[in-house]
């Protein structure tokens, strides 16, 4: 077995990683916390979101507080499995070149 | 990547997990605040009873209505404190004081805490007194313990400490005094110190 199986194309991207990280600790989150927490662009988040819904491992609820659209994020069952996954492979390669 | 970027991929997971999930900013030294504010509370009080006709306290009377009031002080300087110094801490670190996981830690901390509270005074309406020093200590440490998720881990101790005061508390209830004593005013100036000392000055 490859050392680097189980390593996750679809986070290897910090800010992937990151919003990953995020959901696995919270609820949910929305836009704007998950922007604050990252120091990253409107545009950067919403592009790195998108790739992270298209493979299903993020879901995303649209609701209105105040008349102002809200949109939270949560991590789904899959999204958490693969997350669980990458850190795994991610500890085998740092201990394997100890 | 190399070794390198993986370990620091690490790193940052686990910053933005404790970041986002947890409020750090909790200051040592509006424990030791809190720990000195009992201590004075706890002798006026003993100063009062000893000093009254009785030399103990009943639950009726002016003495009685002192104490409580006292009691009230503490809680409330305690309180008024700890805002302002975690206040002025956050600040410094650059979070927000009201955000979702202050938010979640005042919210988990206060379930047990208002509990305890009301079931306190539902008892001493009922004339039941004699654990109400163990039913402090034990709630409070309750409180902390659930707080301890949303916070700095190390609450979790004092928690586990307030709770075993209460139950030895429980056992003898007639040093419910100075276990109270032990509970709020020492314990809090020995945390306080401890995590000043671990989190606070370090970073200036």
């Amino acid at each position: 077995m490859s050392i680097i199986t189980n390593i996750n194309k679809v986070f290897d991207h910090r800010f992937r990683l990151g919003i990953m990280s995020i959901l696995m600790v919270n609820e949910f989150a929305d836009f704007n916390t998950l922007k604050e927490l990252l120091g990253i662009t409107d545009g950067n988040l919403a592009s790195h979101l998108k790739a992270l819904e298209k493979v299903n491992y993020i879901s995303i609820s649209k609701s209105f507080i105040d008349k102002k659209p809200n949109t939270k994020y949560s991590a789904t069952k899959d999204g958490v499995v693969e997350f669980q996954k990458h850190i795994a492979a991610l500890e085998r390669i740092i201990n394997s070149q100890n | 990547m190399t070794k390198k970027d993986y370990l620091k991929d690490i790193g940052e997971i686990k910053d933005l997990m404790n970041k986002s999930s947890r409020f750090i900013s909790l200051s040592g030294l509006s424990g030791v605040m809190a720990g000195i504010y009992a201590l004075i509370g706890a002798g006026f009080a003993y100063w009062l009873v000893t000093n009254s006709e009785r030399q103990y306290l009943i639950l009726d009377g002016k003495i009685f209505r002192l104490v409580m009031l006292d009691l009230f002080l503490i809680a409330f300087l305690s309180i008024v404190t700890a805002v302002y110094l975690t206040t002025k801490k956050a600040k410094k670190n650059g979070e927000k004081i009201w955000d979702n996981s202050s938010k979640r830690l005042i919210i988990n901390f206060m379930i047990p805490l208002v509990v305890g509270g009301l079931y306190i005074l539902i008892i001493l309406g009922q004339q039941k007194y004699g654990q109400t020093g163990a039913l402090m200590l034990l709630f409070y440490g309750l409180a902390l313990v659930n707080a301890s998720k949303y916070s700095i881990g190390d609450i979790r101790y004092l928690g586990f400490i307030e709770i075993i005061l209460g139950l030895i508390c429980a056992i003898f209830p007639g040093y419910g005094f100075w276990l109270w004593v032990a509970g709020f005013g020492i314990m809090h100036i020995v945390y306080g110190t401890l995590m000043y000392l671990k989190y606070d000055r370090k970073k200036q």
